[in-house]
């Protein structure tokens, strides 16, 4: 079984994701080569061949050239599988590619068992174990579920690649991050709100019970997209990565975007009326409650001691 | 203008799920039913652009059994003017391809300057189905929207890429868009605009009219996660609950030191 292997890149440096590209290649026992729009000065770790195309002269990521220079790599290299990281790289290329091949796409994997790939399904609540009926298939993998223990080793072996500069959709620049608000990422301890506050009014519930800890507050996506709390609160992929002591997750369910900015904390409680929510996976404790309930007197509480 | 919106019902994600009997999906008995997140995004964002050009029809799909009705009636509430249900009690079992093939084909001669999908679907989370539609049809599609706006036939949207960044992109229409959250707050349906939803037209389509193509995807099983173990869980009276969580804190971390 052969792979191909592709790796993303963006603003002049290669995304740790191709790490895991290649422990998953490793993983199935199959041969791999990569393709990568990116740099010689910046090269992955990886033995094998690397299909390198320019980003000084393509530019960022644009889903009709990127398309076209895969499709042009695949047809060179003849892998059953081309792999790409579940990104908004992979959610924008994948399918495009897929289709142009006309073959199956598995989206999402997270492990592979007995030679088959499994992904999850309803919230991580399910796991599915799916097989293509394609010769050829497109897979992306979650970020994370493919971390190699070492980072990879080696020199590639660099094939330059063009490819004619079009397409349908215009690029014009990025945007960066918003800075400024608090930094949790030196939070030893954090207490965070998700969607189950049910209204803005309940945060002060979490803040209250985040100063009787002496931590800060933080919050899941859904509260920041409702303006109930400062985006610089966010814990997550599109947030902050935290490592706190302890990390108090309150009425949040646990979605792997959310696990990815907080799963390295030493400790998690976790408070959520849903006693199969995801976050129990991780949490050390889950509290089966109301957190409308439980929260204030836990703070009246810690405050008494 | 022409636009079209695709949704999709699905469980609310905090119901507890079991595997169907034959084991290839959940059982889909007493789960309550909602509106796909994405989808929801992607209908407000729809609407706005029909009231932002004045001229416009707005036209809701979804493919389902006849339970998906009561969704759609929830998009007509919120402004699409008409709803075209594919009728499929099979609808679970087709891989994004085939769901795809049927929306392409439904879409294929009807000149929709733009359409709008969610960015993916909460039960079944493989963020396919709106790319292919647009590769099926040819037109341009901008993926993982978090900021949108329309103007002359050319679509400006910023696309959210990971760590807070966003990537500015353009195209014109026709075109198709994904939706991501944090794009617009959807609107509740007003009470008379529920009414007023009751008289649009919702026309079934047997999804066999539509020639679905044939999944390219086999489910071999499905499971729930192994339990990893570890975790304590506490259930009980709060004040309770709160005497052993401070226990806890005390026993297991240097929170309360
Ligand atoms: C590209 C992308 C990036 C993303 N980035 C992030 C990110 O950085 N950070 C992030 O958080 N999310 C992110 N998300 C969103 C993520 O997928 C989830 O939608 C989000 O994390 C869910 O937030 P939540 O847990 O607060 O809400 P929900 O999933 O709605 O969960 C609410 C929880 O509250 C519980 N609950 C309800 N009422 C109560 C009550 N009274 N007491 C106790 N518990 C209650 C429920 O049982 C449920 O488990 C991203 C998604 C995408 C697609
Ligand atoms: N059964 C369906 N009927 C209509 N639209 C759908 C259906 N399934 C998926 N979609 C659309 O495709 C998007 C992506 O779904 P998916 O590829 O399943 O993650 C959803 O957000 C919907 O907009």
């Amino acid at each position: 079984m052969k792979t191909l292997l592709v790796a993303e890149y963006r603003d002049g440096k290669i995304l740790a994701s191709s790490s895991e590209l290649i422990n998953f290649a490793a993983q199935l026992g199959a041969e791999s080569a990569m393709v990568l729009v990116g740099s010689e000065t910046t090269l992955p770790h990886y033995q094998g061949k690397l299909y390198l195309a320019d980003s000084t002269k393509i530019g960022e990521f644009n889903p009709s050239q990127h398309k076209q220079l895969i499709l042009e790599v695949i047809e060179k290299e003849q892998p059953s599988m081309v792999v790409l990281p579940h990104s908004s790289y992979g959610w924008d290329l994948a399918p495009r590619i897929a289709l142009a091949l006309k073959a199956a796409q598995i989206s999402e994997v997270v492990e592979i068992k007995d030679g088959h790939l499994v992904v999850p399904s309803c919230n991580a609540k399910l796991r599915r174990r799916v097989k293509a009926t394609t010769n050829i298939s497109v897979v992306t993998l979650q970020g994370g579920a493919f971390t190699p223990a070492e980072d990879p080793d080696g020199t590639p072996e660099v094939i330059k690649v063009e490819v004619a500069a079009d397409g349908d959709i215009q690029f014009a620049g990025y945007e960066e991050a918003e800075t400024g608000g608090v930094d949790l990422s030196k939070a030893d301890i954090i207490v965070s709100a998700g969607r189950g506050i049910g209204k803005p009014e309940n945060l002060a519930m979490i803040e209250n019970l985040a100063k009787a800890l002496k931590g800060e507050y933080g919050a899941s996506r859904p509260v920041v997209d409702a303006e109930w709390a400062d985006p610089s609160r966010q814990v997550g992929t599109t947030g902050q990565t935290v490592t706190p002591k302890l990390y108090v997750a309150c009425g949040i369910s646990g979605a792997i975007q959310h696990l990815a900015g907080m799963k390295k904390s030493e400790f998690v409680l976790a408070i959520n009326t849903d006693k199969d929510a995801p976050i129990g996976e991780i949490a050390d404790v889950l509290a089966v409650a109301d957190l409308k309930q439980l929260v204030p007197i836990l703070t009246e509480k810690l405050n008494a001691l | 203008m022409k636009l079209l919106v695709c949704i999709k019902q699905v469980p609310d994600m905090e119901s507890k799920f079991k595997v169907n009997a034959a084991g290839n999906w959940y059982e889909e008995t007493d789960l309550a039913w909602r509106m796909n997140e994405y989808d929801e995004y992607a209908v407000e964002q729809a609407v706005q652009l029909k009231q932002q050009v004045g001229e416009a029809d707005l036209t809701v799909l979804c493919i389902g059994s006849d339970r998906v009705k009561e969704t759609m009636k929830k998009a007509l509430a919120m402004g699409c003017d008409r709803g075209a249900h594919i009728a499929d009690d099979a609808s679970h079992l087709k891989d994004p391809y085939t769901i795809a093939s049927l929306i392409a084909a439904y879409a294929k001669d009807k000149d929709f300057d733009l359409i709008f999908t969610g960015m993916q679907s909460q039960d079944r989370g493989s963020g396919q189905v709106g790319v292919l539609v647009a590769e099926m049809l040819g037109i341009p599609s901008l993926t993982t929207l978090v900021e949108f706006s329309y103007a002359d036939g050319t679509i400006n949207a910023k696309r959210e890429l990971e760590g807070g960044i966003k990537a500015k992109v353009s195209c014109t229409t026709p075109a198709l868009v994904t939706c991501q959250l944090g794009l617009n707050t959807p609107r509740y349906p007003t009470l008379p605009n529920i009414m007023k939803a009751k008289k649009k037209e919702l026309i079934s389509t047997p999804v066999d009219d539509l020639n679905p193509q044939p999944s390219l995807l086999e489910v071999l099983q499905v499971a729930p996660p192994e339990k990893k173990g570890g975790g304590l869980i506490l259930e009980g009276d709060p004040a309770d609950l709160a005497d052993q969580l401070i226990q806890i804190l005390k026993e297991k971390t240097t929170a309360l030191a």
